[in-house]
């Protein structure tokens, strides 16, 4: 909380001001704090009870939803109670404060917690109240230093054999083939649907896996690729049309003779799911293009293909940006489907499922966390073009 | 952009084809699912779910039994007019449009006579939704008539679970998104542009980055495998893109009718409640549904918090388990993978439009 002392440019520090951020900083945890509260006491009491299961989800939901509500209900209704300067210097507080206070628990300070503990071996930090260091200094930095490895997960993270496989995947099959096959389908079936009188329902189907689940997709696809001995009827569809073709059945994700290119089986799944998103905001797109110009070229002339390539891709260049742009940092999270398909294994393994693995399973949080500021520190770039976007806006002038 | 008359027939029904190729390839696998899990859990590990679809297949007409006709299965044999050796039988000599084939053993085997005949595969019921819904015990049919007591996957307990964590993590955040967006649409308060531009910044953070401390803070709090902790985690993860989704709207709100509500002499929180939340339904239930969505498809935030606890799992939590321990279970994986997809595709189907305007406003998960 030590940066909201320099957001205090325009005012003098009197007393008055040093209260009023007190009593905001007070309002931006109290709220989120008492809810907490509550909540986990109804939680403790609904444990205790034996009510049958919709009882208790249902009775959660409630508890859950309403009790929020009505925190800001009260909280702003204390503050309204105050002389009305007081009202208006603390109100705001009422409104922002708990997404503040959340955003900071949830995302900003585990951003910087990340990297510290990435800066220690397997157990990160020791397990010391902080306070020690200023009553025991003596015991808590050494104790410290102990644990402490500087770099050397980071070191790790670019020279580990499998760290270095998931890199190779992550940047070569998932930003390298995937993203640019899902820009193209996507931007195939706009145009196409474009022309149809079946656009609604076209754009519809191939909408619908983006309502679908990694984990249901996956077991889709893992379908579509299951491999019965050669000899025995084929139920996978993949396998039956190869076998039907005189080739030999194999259970694709796990093909490594042809290793790395059973990563191929992950991206066409991916595609499947993410071409719907890059479909629709290319529809949209095109649908902005003025028809005039795109009628002139005709009337010029133009060939449809000269038409697309001439005239509706430099038209729609943002928008093919901004899709190839949000997919790249999708693709850098990929988890749910490797791991689901593959568990990581067969030279599938990428940045995220490294890191679960890490984590999670080899319990290395020194190492996993240096693999969560690497993904990080990858999706920087982006962070950056959107605060210059936010900056561009007349909004916060 | 809609067919000009110049358009030739060919172009259009070109068009036409390549947009039903795809739409059919992107429809297979999802009806392939479909169709499996209606289908006999016997059918499916025997043969392809296509066969539901007429096709011709060897069907029985007759059955000889050779030791009345006194053939020696050590030597060629006789049958029908034709000759073969038993290992030949045995695989199936083809005549013509019938074929003799024997099935058993040596000593008690039969030979049946088949004829190719259009057939389809109509054995589809609910027994893999029953197995897979129930919990506790399930009595399930098999082929030979014999019921057999099995222990169901209990679905509905995780359809439960994952609505009631998909509702508050839902909710929750747009209701902390929606004061937060009009605290900085409307509001003036020092440190403004600070807060905002930290959800501007938090808006593309992946969530690998807070899941080692978050895990720890719920450890000291006894909040891994609660409700409470999951809501909360969703809750962070998902305000960036709330606000700034919210803010956005708010701020293009007309200007005029706020500030007539304020010479009226209305409150802030009057205000938010009854003008500025009605306004915004379209751009709540935009998030909404995105959020919906995101949260019953998530896979990692359930597994790391809530875990594979039977009490508190969700659906994909579920599903991932029994394709992870019984990959080859393809009547449960099929009716499971599809009760998990029911909701969401309901959601989606009903309320397409808003989730579409909600991609168009940028909708993008850090």
């Amino acid at each position: 909380m030590a940066t909201l002392g320099q957001t205090m440019k325009n005012k003098p520090s009197s007393g008055k001001s040093v209260i009023a951020w007190i009593l905001r900083i007070g309002l931006a945890v109290l709220i989120p704090a008492i809810a907490f509260f509550f909540l986990y006491q109804g939680f403790l009491f609904l444990r205790a009870g034996n009510a049958p299961k919709w009882v208790i989800a249902l009775v959660a939901i409630i508890w859950g939803v309403g009790g929020v509500a009505i925190l800001y209900y009260i909280f702003n209704k204390l503050v309204e109670m105050l002389s009305p300067e007081w009202t208006a210097r603390l109100q705001p507080f009422v409104f922002v404060g708990p997404a503040i206070a959340l955003l900071l628990w949830f995302l900003a300070l585990p951003a910087v917690r990340t990297f510290y503990i990435s800066l220690f071996g397997r157990n990160g930090p020791p397990a010391l109240p902080v306070t020690m260091a200023f009553t025991n200094p003596g015991e808590y930095f050494p104790a410290l230093a102990a644990q402490f490895v500087g770099f050397s997960n980071y070191v790790a993270v670019f020279t580990d054999r499998l760290m270095l496989g998931a890199l190779r995947n992550n940047i070569l099959f998932w930003i390298g083939i995937a993203t640019p096959l899902t820009v193209i389908a996507g931007l195939l079936v706009a145009v196409l649907a474009d022309r149809s009188k079946f656009e609604r329902v076209a754009k519809s189907l191939i909408f619908m896996p983006m309502a679908i689940s990694f984990v249901g997709a996956s077991v889709i696809w893992n379908f579509i690729y299951e491999v019965s001995p050669a000899g025995r009827p084929q139920i996978g569809l993949l396998n039956a049309i190869v076998v039907g073709l005189g080739g030999q059945p194999h259970g694709w994700t796990n093909y490594t003779a042809i290793a790395p290119w059973n990563n191929l089986f992950l991206v066409i799944i991916v595609v499947w799911l993410q071409a719907g998103y890059a479909m629709v905001l290319f529809s949209a797109a095109i649908k902005g293009i003025p028809e005039e110009i795109i009628e002139a070229a005709r009337v010029d002339g133009a060939t449809e293909i000269q038409v697309f390539f001439r005239i509706m891709i430099p038209y729609i260049l943002g928008t093919i940006i901004t899709v190839t742009t949000t997919i790249i940092i999708f693709t850098l999270k990929i988890f749910d489907v490797v791991w689901v398909m593959t568990g990581g294994q067969y030279g599938t393994d990428v940045i995220a499922t490294q890191f679960y693995r890490q984590s999670f399973i080899n319990r290395n949080s020194g190492f996993g966390s240096a693999i969560a500021i690497v993904l990080l520190l990858a999706v920087i770039p982006v962070m950056i073009y959107n605060l210059r976007q936010l900056k561009e806006q007349e909004a916060f002038r | 952009m809609k067919s000009a008359p110049s358009r030739t027939f060919n172009s259009t029904f070109l068009v036409n084809g390549i947009l039903a190729l795809i739409v059919l390839l992107w429809l297979i696998p999802v009806v392939s699912v479909f169709v499996s899990s209606f289908r006999d859990r016997f059918d499916i590990q025997t043969s392809a779910w296509w066969s539901v679809l007429p096709h011709r297949d060897w069907v029985a007409t007759r059955t000889i039994n050779p030791r009345e006709l006194g053939l020696d299965t050590r030597g060629p044999m006789t049958v029908e007019g034709v000759t073969a050796t038993f290992e030949e039988m045995r695989a199936g000599v083809e005549q013509g449009n019938t074929r003799l084939i024997w099935i058993g053993t040596r000593p008690i085997g039969k030979i049946q006579v088949q004829e190719k005949q259009w057939v389809t595969t109509t054995n589809l019921n609910l027994e893999n939704y029953r197995q897979v819904l129930l919990g506790k015990s399930v009595q399930i049919k098999l082929a030979d008539g014999t019921t057999q007591t099995v222990r169901g996957d209990d679905f509905s307990g995780s359809l439960l679970n994952s609505l009631t964590v998909t509702i508050p993590s839902t909710i929750i955040p747009i209701l902390i998104a929606a004061f937060a967006a009009y605290g900085f649409a409307w509001m003036n308060f020092p440190g403004r542009r600070f807060w905002f531009i930290l959800v501007v910044a938090l808006l593309v953070v992946p969530l690998q980055i807070a899941l080692v401390p978050v895990l720890r803070d719920f450890a000291g709090l006894k909040l891994n495998g609660t409700f409470l902790g999951i809501w909360l985690a969703h809750t962070g993860f998902g305000l960036p893109l709330a606000t700034y989704l919210l803010f956005n709207y708010i701020r293009g709100l007309p200007r005029e009718t706020l500030e007539a509500a304020f010479i009226d002499g209305a409150s802030h929180f009057t205000i938010f409640t009854q003008l500025i939340l009605p306004l915004s339904i379209p751009a709540l239930a935009s998030f909404a549904i995105f959020q919906f969505l995101w949260v019953w498809n998530d896979y990692l935030v359930s597994l790391i918090i809530l875990g594979p606890d039977p009490n508190v799992r969700v659906v994909t939590v579920t599903l991932a388990s029994i394709a992870g321990s019984r990959g080859e279970d393809w009547h449960l994986l099929t009716a499971g993978a599809f009760v998990s997809m029911v909701v969401p595709l309901l959601v989606f189907f009903g309320l397409q439009r808003y989730f579409v305007r909600g991609m168009l406003a940028g909708s993008v998960k850090g």
